[in-house]
């Protein structure tokens, strides 16, 4: 028996992400503030587990530790949610497709002069009575979908394509907004939270006068959370108000930074409902969408050569394989697009704060990508 | 990268494009009766795009304009059904109401852990939609020499229709001519 490693669609696709254990974990290109955000948030948290909560469980009440570690496990989650899951990449044109488009563009635009420029590549469609247009990407060959935009750090156009925040080091797009607004919105009130309780520590030591064994470490402690919650507190407590605005009126912030709603030649958003609430609860409580990637599926190579041969994948319409190798074990029953995020803290142990500065198409702070992702992506030519 | 052909671990009805060993056998007419029929006596010859309706927003719909491609080969109201039955699925799927609302709400709680147990509403009308364009594949499609791929093999962009030619039959002009002016 042959045992071949088992190629997976992940290995091959096109764009600029790093994927981590075997495919189910996906992120941006740069990940180094990624790690930042990470250090600021768990070291913070540790300090104030470490030394104020043990005196405000004594002396106020066993709850506010408690409080503060399921806070703390939900901004993690929904961090690790938001950077290691697919944004909503839309994969690019196979040649078939590609062609297809292009014949119909050359159809719709006649003949055009030699020497003359080619007109640009827009479609335009009517969304609820107000017209749209659909720009072609040259990349993905594809005309993008309304609302999806084509993101340069990682190469790949995002439906519904809010921003790339170097912060979760990963675009923010149809399926990890929720999570990247869960995200931000408890980091404000673990901030909140935290600040709020290290006053507290403050005032009540200075009115009780206990010294304890370890008074001489804990006010400085006190003053780096404090300084560091009070920082982030402005920023990610505005990133949430932004966002929340955004939600209500259903707009993405690349249609802010574009003004593309913003009421100049009576152009309104066709994608509001024109109700805070339904605005809301269609961004929050919509379906999960899933990947359409399928990182995780077993690629199928030429026919001359051995091909592995998953047992799940529908081999039946390929009779001509030689099912002659045993594969490694076979994809897993957790499907692709939830990946495991809690499983996997390995990236770093530090903490941070992260302040997300909505960035579009914006190259990040050159950071230098951390060589813990094991997973190179090939990019194949199509 | 023709010759790499996409199988996901979903049993999804894909073709591969490139012919198996090749005994040609020479049927009178191009009528398939089944996938296996088409699979070895069968060439690619055209492939027909259905591209999406965007005039409800983004939700997933298709466009039901019969391609100008496929009227020598099917019947326009059996086309028709299949993109409005596979458009009323879509729409089940991304339906926002109670059901996902408790789906919402559940999984929040849970942080999210919940997907690892169960599926989502939306995974589960995906396979529903496999399974019925793997029957109308085999009913309704196949015996006339075309195949429909899943849309989520093409990132729900198109609904992808193959065009087989009878391998013996060359020269035959329904397929071969690739015209552009079906679409919006």
């Amino acid at each position: 028996m042959i045992t071949r490693k088992v190629t997976r669609k992940w290995e091959k696709l096109p764009g600029k992400n790093t994927f981590c254990c075997d495919g189910r974990v996906m992120m941006g290109r740069q990940k180094g503030v990624f790690y930042l955000t990470l250090f600021l948030i768990v070291g913070t948290c540790s300090l104030f587990f470490a030394f104020e909560c043990p005196y405000l469980a004594v002396h106020l009440s066993p709850a506010i530790p408690v409080f503060a570690v399921l806070l703390f496990v939900f901004v993690m989650a929904m961090l690790l949610r938001t950077s290691f899951s697919d944004p909503g990449v839309l994969p690019r044109a196979l040649p078939e497709e590609a062609n297809f488009i292009e014949m119909e563009i050359e159809a719709a635009n006649g003949n055009v002069m030699a020497g003359q420029r080619p007109p640009p590549r827009i479609k335009n469609v009517q969304i609820n009575n107000q017209i749209v247009k659909l720009k072609y990407c040259y990349t993905c060959k594809i005309f993008r979908p309304p609302r999806a935009s084509h993101c340069s750090i990682c190469d790949n156009c995002v439906d519904r394509f809010d921003h790339h925040c170097p912060w979760v080091g990963n675009c923010v797009g149809k399926r990890n907004y929720r999570y990247f607004y869960l995200f931000t919105l408890s980091l404000s009130l673990l901030t909140i939270y935290i600040f709020a309780f290290n006053i507290v520590h403050v005032v009540l030591r200075e009115y009780r006068n206990i010294f304890e064994h370890v008074v001489s470490l804990t006010p400085h402690c006190t003053v780096l959370e404090v300084l560091v919650c009070f920082f982030t507190l402005w920023s990610v407590v505005g990133l949430t108000g932004f966002h929340t605005y955004l939600i209500s009126l259903n707009q993405t912030t690349n249609e802010d930074i574009k003004g593309s709603w913003s009421g100049k030649n009576r152009v309104q958003n066709p994608y509001s409902h024109k109700s805070i609430i339904k605005n809301c609860c269609e961004v929050l409580c919509s379906p999960t969408y899933p990947s359409v990637l399928d990182r995780r599926g077993v690629m199928l190579e030429d026919l001359s050569s051995p091909t592995p041969s998953d047992a799940s994948a529908a081999s039946t319409h390929q009779s001509s394989n030689p099912v002659s190798q045993t594969t490694k074990s076979s994809a897993p029953l957790i499907p692709n697009e939830h990946t495991p995020d809690e499983a996997k803290p390995g990236i770093g142990s530090g903490t941070q704060k992260s302040t997300s500065s909505p960035k579009e198409e914006k190259p990040p702070s050159p950071t230098s990508p951390n060589a813990v992702a094991p997973a190179v992506i090939k990019e194949s030519s199509h | 990268c023709s010759c790499v052909s996409l199988i996901g671990d979903r049993s999804r009805s894909e073709f591969s494009t490139a012919d198996s060993d090749g005994a040609s056998k020479a049927p009178v007419l191009p009528r398939f009766h089944n996938l296996q029929e088409l699979r070895h006596s069968a060439s690619l010859a055209n492939k027909v795009f259905i591209q999406r309706d965007y005039t409800d927003g983004t939700v997933c719909k298709f466009q039901t304009k019969f391609p100008s491609e496929l009227e020598s080969r099917i019947e326009r109201t059996l086309f028709e059904d299949t993109v409005k039955t596979l458009n009323n699925y879509y729409a089940e799927a991304e339906k926002i109401g109670g059901q996902s609302y408790l789906e919402g709400c559940l999984a929040c709680l849970t942080i999210y852990l919940i997907f690892l147990c169960i599926e989502t509403r939306y995974e589960k009308v995906l396979k529903k939609i496999s399974r019925y364009i793997q029957e109308q594949n085999e009913k309704v499609y196949a015996p006339r020499g075309l195949l429909i791929t899943d849309p989520i093999e093409r990132g729900m962009r198109v609904i992808e229709i193959s065009v087989y030619e009878d391998r013996g039959s060359s020269g035959s002009s329904s397929g071969s001519s690739t015209t552009s002016s079906s679409g919006r």
